[in-house]
């Protein structure tokens, strides 16, 4: 074998045989729009949302909870209607996940009022005995920082104006701060008394959570 | 410095590096498994299990197994090419600027700087760093190649070659991203696309992590602590040629029945099952290579780290096939099974390999004998203990939870809820933490063991 003996000619051929493989089954799909199909039902994220989904992946949620539904009749009767590609066209990165140690969450969304996530993400084992999942008190103590929602979601191409980011943070902010939220009870016992006239991590992450999997709804209507 | 001028410096600062992220790792490692059952441990934003998990992967990943690969590297590419490295202070700044990084890392996943893309979550600066960290090893792996003073390369460089080709590559491809600011940025790649290139790099980043450069130190430290050669120099050739072409193709494996396209799904998952035929050219070749010298098993300690490593690679290598097609995936994926199938390769394997080859080297380095072999065996049989128990329990962990996910009551409506599949795996919790108690202290052994032998150095270090 001449090639032992010439390490440079081994290293390109060793790079062009990794690359065959590359090639055919990642950078080719890439370019195939049947890879990652676009739908007008699904919607980006908003300014609010997304900023729920930057802190859902800082606190590596995506650990503990995948979001695909697999066509099973198990797993569509346990979460409901399985994940279709159309749903992660904005998602950059993916979240799709690689363990279930809590329950798939690509179908949350509407499954609960707001007030169960502010309850449960407070105190899992307060609602739940024996869960393991870590309590996330904390973030009801954070004041959300929208100073980059704008750049966040220019960079990911959602087509919104600065006005328009201001727009969604502030009608976000009217609804989880109004008398007339239905979920103010339990808002109030986990915002401590000086945010609870603004918007905090926990009100962000609730609303990603809420966005998740609606859109998918009104698509397979339409089928 | 030692005969032939070569640096060894460089690689005692590298292998003690890696124990120092090894203990660590394992002590995250230890904490995470702790709060699987005791969730109360969760005490801080950056004690809480969702942050931890990315400190364990990427310390033991990149911090422990990355640091072993420099070191060994820089040890066989000196004595493989009968050459010393070419560019000693560039070897010796990567080795700073390592362990800055590796530091730099853990602080920011703790932190919760986290792209949440698996084995590739540090964010936009410190990936660069990671790249020119890689440029600078490949500099002196090149330098070293060429300046060589033996004809043929022994196979153990090529996977060397392959590997810092390979990883430059599923690196940079992977880790492209869009930055927002300094500790924030987003994959260039969006849905099922993200989703396909990360499995690409995070099957290839074990395999060209986890397996290959592990193999280079099987095929060149086996031979040297037995006095035997390998079995077979072809069977190595198609082995080598074999797992580089394959190894590429699977990482939609980790995607079945997602909406990933179905054929990108149905193509990695004949590749894995060809993959099988090259990694077991190498146990094949471990194997006969101790042909009618299996009385080293007993006489010589380092020959069962070796075989132990090698037997549970060729497990590995079957059941990641296995695990990956799709009927069985839909049974397996997402449950513990799969965190039990990892941890044969990094606490069977991965440890067994870089245990002996450590044993092997170091004392050779630091011109000495080992400080205790009776220490070496009792690791031995600590970490094999620990790791078994602690992969069985995992194993039996997930066939129970994937059962329970599947039971329906005789209407067709779920037989347990959630939470009751959650409850039901305290018990393998609490196996699995003793399980990884005993493989700690078998480390612990490990670390103090050769931390003497270096202690002894002096003794005979103008021999």
């Amino acid at each position: 074998m001449g090639i032992t003996s010439k390490p440079v000619v081994f290293a390109v051929l060793s790079a062009a045989v990794i690359l065959i493989g590359t090639t055919a089954t990642v950078f080719i799909p890439l370019f195939m729009p049947s890879t990652q199909p676009v739908s007008a039902y699904i919607k980006p994220y908003t300014a609010v949302e997304q900023e729920g989904r930057d802190i859902y992946m800082r606190e590596g949620c995506n650990n503990c909870h995948t979001q695909t539904v697999r066509p099973l009749r198990t797993e569509v009767l346990r979460y409901g209607e399985y994940s279709k590609p159309e749903e992660f066209a904005y998602d950059r990165p993916f979240l799709w996940g690689s363990r279930r140690t809590g329950p798939d969450l690509n179908r949350v969304g509407g499954k609960y009022p707001d007030s169960w996530h502010y309850t449960h993400l407070m105190s899992p084992q307060g609602m739940f005995e024996k869960s393991n999942m870590p309590p996330y008190a904390w973030l009801a103590k954070n004041k959300l920082d929208t100073s980059y929602s704008y750049k966040k979601t220019s960079t990911l191409g959602y087509g919104y104006s600065e006005s328009d980011v201001e727009q969604q943070i502030g009608k976000y902010q009217a609804t989880v701060t109004s008398e007339t939220y239905p979920s103010k009870v339990s808002r109030d016992k986990v915002t401590p008394p000086e945010l609870r006239k603004e918007l905090t991590e926990m009100d962000a992450l609730i609303a990603y959570l809420q966005k998740l999997g609606r859109d998918v709804k009104q698509m397979e209507a339409q089928k | 410095m030692s005969e032939a001028g070569y640096n060894y410096r460089i690689v005692r600062g590298f292998a003690f590096s890696a124990l120092f992220w090894l203990v660590i790792g394992l002590v995250v490692g230890l904490w995470m498994a702790f709060e699987m059952f005791y969730p109360v441990l969760n005490l801080t934003p950056w004690l809480s299990f969702g942050r931890l998990r990315v400190v364990h992967t990427n310390g033991l990943g990149l911090g422990f197994s990355l640091a072993a690969i420099f070191a060994t590297s820089y040890y066989m590419l000196q004595r493989l090419n009968r050459v010393a490295i070419p560019f000693p202070r560039l070897a010796q700044a990567h080795l700073y600027l390592f362990n800055t990084a590796i530091a730099l890392a853990a602080i920011s996943l703790f932190a919760g700087m986290n792209t949440t893309k698996e084995y590739a979550e540090l964010e936009w600066p410190l990936d660069i760093g990671v790249v020119i960290l890689w440029v600078m090893f490949a500099i002196n792996v090149f330098g070293t190649l060429i300046k060589r003073k033996e004809k043929q390369m022994y196979i153990s460089l090529w996977y060397i070659i392959a590997m810092t080709v390979a990883i430059a590559i599923l690196y940079i491809v992977n880790n492209l991203e869009i930055p927002v600011n300094l500790f924030k940025s987003y994959s260039i790649y969006a849905g099922a696309n993200d989703a396909n290139v990360e499995w690409w790099y995070g099957h290839n980043i074990v395999g060209f992590i986890f397996t290959v450069p592990i193999l280079a130190m099987f095929y060149y430290f086996l031979p040297k602590a037995t006095g035997l050669p390998i079995y077979s120099h072809r069977l190595s050739i198609v082995s080598f040629w074999a797992l580089n072409f394959a190894y590429l193709w699977t990482g939609a494996h980790h995607l079945m029945l997602t909406p990933l396209p179905e054929w990108i799904q149905t193509v990695a998952m004949a590749f894995s099952i060809f993959l099988i035929a090259p990694s077991w050219g190498s146990v094949v070749n471990g194997y006969y290579t101790l042909q009618g010298n299996w009385d080293q098993m007993r006489s010589n300690y380092l020959v069962k780290f070796f075989i132990a490593g090698i037997t549970f690679y060729g497990l590995q290598t079957i059941q990641g096939p296995l695990q990956g097609l799709r009927t069985l995936s839909a049974f397996f994926h997402y449950t513990d099974w799969v965190v039990g199938h990892v941890h044969m390769g990094t606490m069977g394997w991965v440890t067994m390999v870089v245990a002996a080859s450590f044993y092997y080297m170091i004392p050779h380095i630091t011109n000495t004998e080992l400080y205790s072999i009776k220490l070496a065996n009792i690791q031995f049989w600590l970490t094999l203990f620990g790791q078994v128990i602690w992969t069985t329990a995992m194993w039996i962990a997930g066939i129970q939870q994937g059962a329970m996910w599947k039971a329906t009551n005789p209407d067709g409506s779920l037989m347990y809820n959630f939470l009751d599949t959650v409850a039901s795996l305290y018990p393998f919790y609490k196996l699995r933490f003793a399980a990884g108690l005993i493989f700690f202290i078998g480390i612990l052994i490990f670390v103090w063991n050769l931390v003497m032998t270096v202690r002894k150095q002096p003794k005979r270090a103008e021999a």
